[in-house]
């Protein structure tokens, strides 16, 4: 395995700073910056750190880079990025863009993609890509001079090919069938998340009304006073905890968000896979038609119907120069034909093999980052109890006293 | 942690437990285990059907060596309508006492199943906590009504009697309750008044809160039990995460379980201790009112006599009975409110430790079923 971008460079994005600007339009704009800081990483340890070069990128940067590279490598599942606006909010999270929250999980989200990128194996040895991270100036032009727009597949016939295409790999036909399920399943799993934090802190937040009731109480109370008071003062404690809670669990959703967005990269492969097995069959068409026009003409029998073979028919046949130069001129198409359906299959059989290949490194990458989600799950929850247990246990403790 | 005398460890996490009789005898100053000579019991409920009705009785067992009592034992089956008759004897008999209340009388039919096993067991422990606060009462439980209670197979036919056995408690009973005015409280009971005031209205805070927390508690197991499945949805579509997948759907399924426990032991346990105490103020309250009239027709009658200007050597007997009713009365209910206060103080404080107990049980099991997926438990166990 070559040493991927990765290893031989950190990258960080480190900040993020509201700008105000003017926008293409001429209209102005307030948008966030970040900060991406790199530095060649040293494999001598001599005490010597390479220095820190860095340099500003705003998110709709961030999207150029990824189009760039879903249609110069569409044999690649790529990355995804971090959501653009804040989706499955609960009612204490902000909805806005400009929330330091958001932006802050944003900055976090967008250094992911980039480390994520840097480690793949093929996507972290791209120009375009290094100079995303070193080169401030001129990025843009550089991006949009590489032409990759113009080779792109249009939405509608990749759906055309969707619908039309006869004989696709089984595998690649199941992978889109995965993908669709795992995508309803985690946003419906997003979803519900959402709710049960908003109630959560609700209970958490009721609680908080004993610390004030314990306190009055403990006014009119000889002995029992002191003991409702601090208790009151622990159910505030309580009260306040599920903040910290429920910001770590954010950072949960935001693992199990990426693979949701993940869901579409890997639908996108297959959708590529669909489009050149149409076209592969198109040109196989094409060519069986081609050849079967020259053997009529070579034949003189009429096997299929065709509007030319009519009207000669009735306007009388052609002469036999004509005829002559026709099967020629097919003859030429079908040779050119055949090399095109070559290459094509041969283009076809590299597509799949590679991006079987970079699935698979994918399905591994995938069950090995949900695994550690989900446990990091179980240990959240984890700590949340044993707050939960030092705050009744203390509570407890203030009754005793009463 | 409590223990009786001989060592063994009393039960303290159940706010109204039948045990908590041997708790407060520890506890309780004035009685030692060793005098104690009357225990009474409510358990065993029984659901009656007959044409006219349907109804629960409770068994009531009486252990004694008074010899108020011609037995040492006794088992008998009682309704509400007869704890709620002594009640209201009681309240007759020794009005200068403060008379333990009863679980509320009325319940909405339709809204709460008055057959349920929740709601029966609920109120009995609330009758129990009744008859043993009675036990416990130096003078009520020497009462007359409530030794026939105790005793009695009939009951109705002793209930017909009526007045006739009021003689052998000696105490006139009726009280004059006709517009006195009151000219002076005495401060410590205005300060009682005061107290049961702000007491009731807390206590009425308490109650709405524990409720609202009931129910978020309940509205938060609604979306845990859509939560949990979804996890059990992915684990079908996965092969390698299929595992962990499913653990994290099991958890989430005994999180429920566990919450569906602890909101129903606030339902069953907490909140009917409060509504009890809520009840017991509004009863002292009253008595306290009827105070200040003992009082209020004592000052009147001795104003009248004042104004009479003639030459009496010595107060009326009319006089000075009253003023023997005032100084009784006080007296008694002094001796009660002590009584009252280092009860509630036991009761709360049990109440209050048995309700952190059961969110650290919650919470203590929600660790293990998450420790357990981690394969971590002894980051659980560390807390211990």
């Amino acid at each position: 395995m070559e040493d991927c971008l990765a290893k031989k460079m950190e990258i960080t994005v480190s900040e993020a700073e509201k700008r105000t600007g003017r926008n293409a339009m001429n209209i102005q704009e307030t948008y966030t910056a970040y900060l991406i800081e790199t530095r060649a990483v040293e494999s001598q340890s001599e005490g010597q750190c390479a220095p820190v070069e860095s340099l500003w990128r705003r998110y709709s940067e961030f999207e150029l880079l990824r189009n760039y590279l879903s249609v110069t490598y569409p044999h690649i599942v790529v990355p995804p990025l971090p959501e653009k606006r804040a989706d499955f909010v609960w009612h204490k999270l902000s909805a806005d863009n400009m929330d330091p929250d958001f932006v802050e999980r944003r900055r976090i989200g967008l250094e992911n993609f980039l480390l994520r990128v840097a480690s793949h194996p093929v996507l972290c040895q791209d120009k375009i890509f290094y100079s995303f991270l070193t080169q401030e100036g001129g990025w843009k032009e550089m991006v949009n001079e590489t032409g990759f727009q113009l080779k792109a597949d249009s939405r509608l016939k990749a759906l055309n090919a969707t619908f039309r295409v006869k004989n696709p790999d089984k595998r690649f036909t199941e992978l889109k069938h995965y993908s669709d399920e795992l995508q309803s399943v985690i946003s419906h799993l997003l979803r519900v998340r959402a709710r049960v934090a908003d109630r959560l802190y609700g209970v958490y937040k009721v609680h908080g009304n004993y610390g004030r009731v314990f306190s009055e109480w403990s006014a009119i109370e000889k002995e029992m006073g002191d003991g409702l008071q601090s208790a009151g003062h622990h159910m505030d404690v309580y009260a306040a905890s599920i903040d910290d809670i429920l910001e770590e669990e954010e950072h949960y959703a935001d693992q199990l968000k990426e693979y949701l967005f993940y869901a579409e990269a890997l639908r996108a492969v297959c959708r590529k896979h669909e489009l050149m097995q149409y076209d592969l069959e198109m040109a196989a068409q094409d060519l069986t038609s081609k050849k079967q026009q020259c053997e009529e003409l070579a034949t003189g029998t009429v096997r299929t119907f065709s509007l030319k073979g009519m009207t000669s028919k009735l306007f009388g046949q052609e002469t036999p120069e004509q005829r002559e130069a026709k099967i020629k001129v097919l003859e030429e198409q079908i040779q050119e034909g055949e090399e095109q359906l070559k290459s094509k299959n041969l283009e076809g059989r590299d597509f799949v093999k590679s991006a079987w290949a970079d699935i698979e490194r994918f399905k591994e990458q995938k069950n090995h980052d949900l695994k550690e989600a989900l446990i990091s799950y179980a240990v959240m929850q984890i700590s949340m109890c044993k707050k939960g247990i030092q705050v009744w246990t203390n509570a407890k403790e203030c009754f005793s006293k009463m | 942690d409590l223990s009786l005398p001989n060592g063994t460890p009393v039960d303290t996490s159940s706010p109204a437990s039948s045990s908590s009789l041997l708790n407060r005898l520890q506890l309780d100053d004035d009685l030692d285990v060793e005098t104690r000579d009357l225990f009474v019991t409510v358990d065993d409920p029984k659901k009656h059907v007959c044409t006219m009705e349907t109804y629960i009785t409770y068994r009531v067992t009486t252990k004694t060596t008074r010899a108020e009592f011609d037995l040492p034992e006794y088992s008998v089956r009682r309704r509400y309508q007869d704890f709620d008759w002594l009640r209201n004897k009681l309240e007759e008999s020794q009005p200068t006492h403060l008379i333990p209340p009863l679980p509320e009388k009325f319940v909405v039919k339709g809204v709460v199943d008055r057959f349920s096993e929740e709601f029966v067991e609920t109120r009995r422990k609330a009758l129990d906590k009744f008859l043993k606060r009675i036990t416990d009462h130096p003078v009520l439980s020497f009462n007359e009504h409530f030794n026939v209670f105790l005793t009695a197979k009939d009951l109705n036919a002793y209930k017909k009697q009526g007045m006739a056995l009021l003689s052998k408690v000696g105490e006139s009973v009726k009280y004059v309750t006709g517009g006195y005015k009151l000219r002076s409280r005495p401060l410590e009971f205005a300060a009682i008044g005061d107290y049961l005031d702000t007491f009731s209205l807390k206590l009425g805070t308490i109650d709405r809160i524990a409720q609202r927390i009931i129910k978020e508690q309940l509205e938060y197991l609604v979306e845990l039990r859509e939560y949990g499945p979804v996890y059990s949805t992915w684990g079908g579509l996965e092969v390698e995460l299929s595992e962990p997948l499913e653990g994290v759907s099991a958890c989430i399924g005994n999180c429920c379980t566990a919450l569906e426990e602890l909101s129903e032991d606030m339902t069953e346990d907490f909140l009917p201790v409060l509504r009890e105490y809520i009840l017991y103020a509004e009863s002292m309250k009253n008595v306290l009112k009827k105070r200040d009239q003992v009082q209020a027709e004592y000052e009147a009658k001795l104003e009248a006599v004042a104004l009479k200007k003639e030459d009496r050597p010595k107060v009326p007997t009319d006089v000075e009975k009253c003023q023997d009713r005032v100084e009784c009365f006080n007296a008694d209910l002094k001796a009660d409110m002590e009584r009252w206060q280092n009860n509630k103080r036991q009761d709360f404080r049990q109440l209050l430790m048995g309700m952190a107990d059961k969110n650290i049980q919650y919470y203590e099991k929600v660790c293990v079923t998450f420790g357990d997926l981690a394969g971590i438990r002894e980051v659980y166990f560390s807390l211990k």
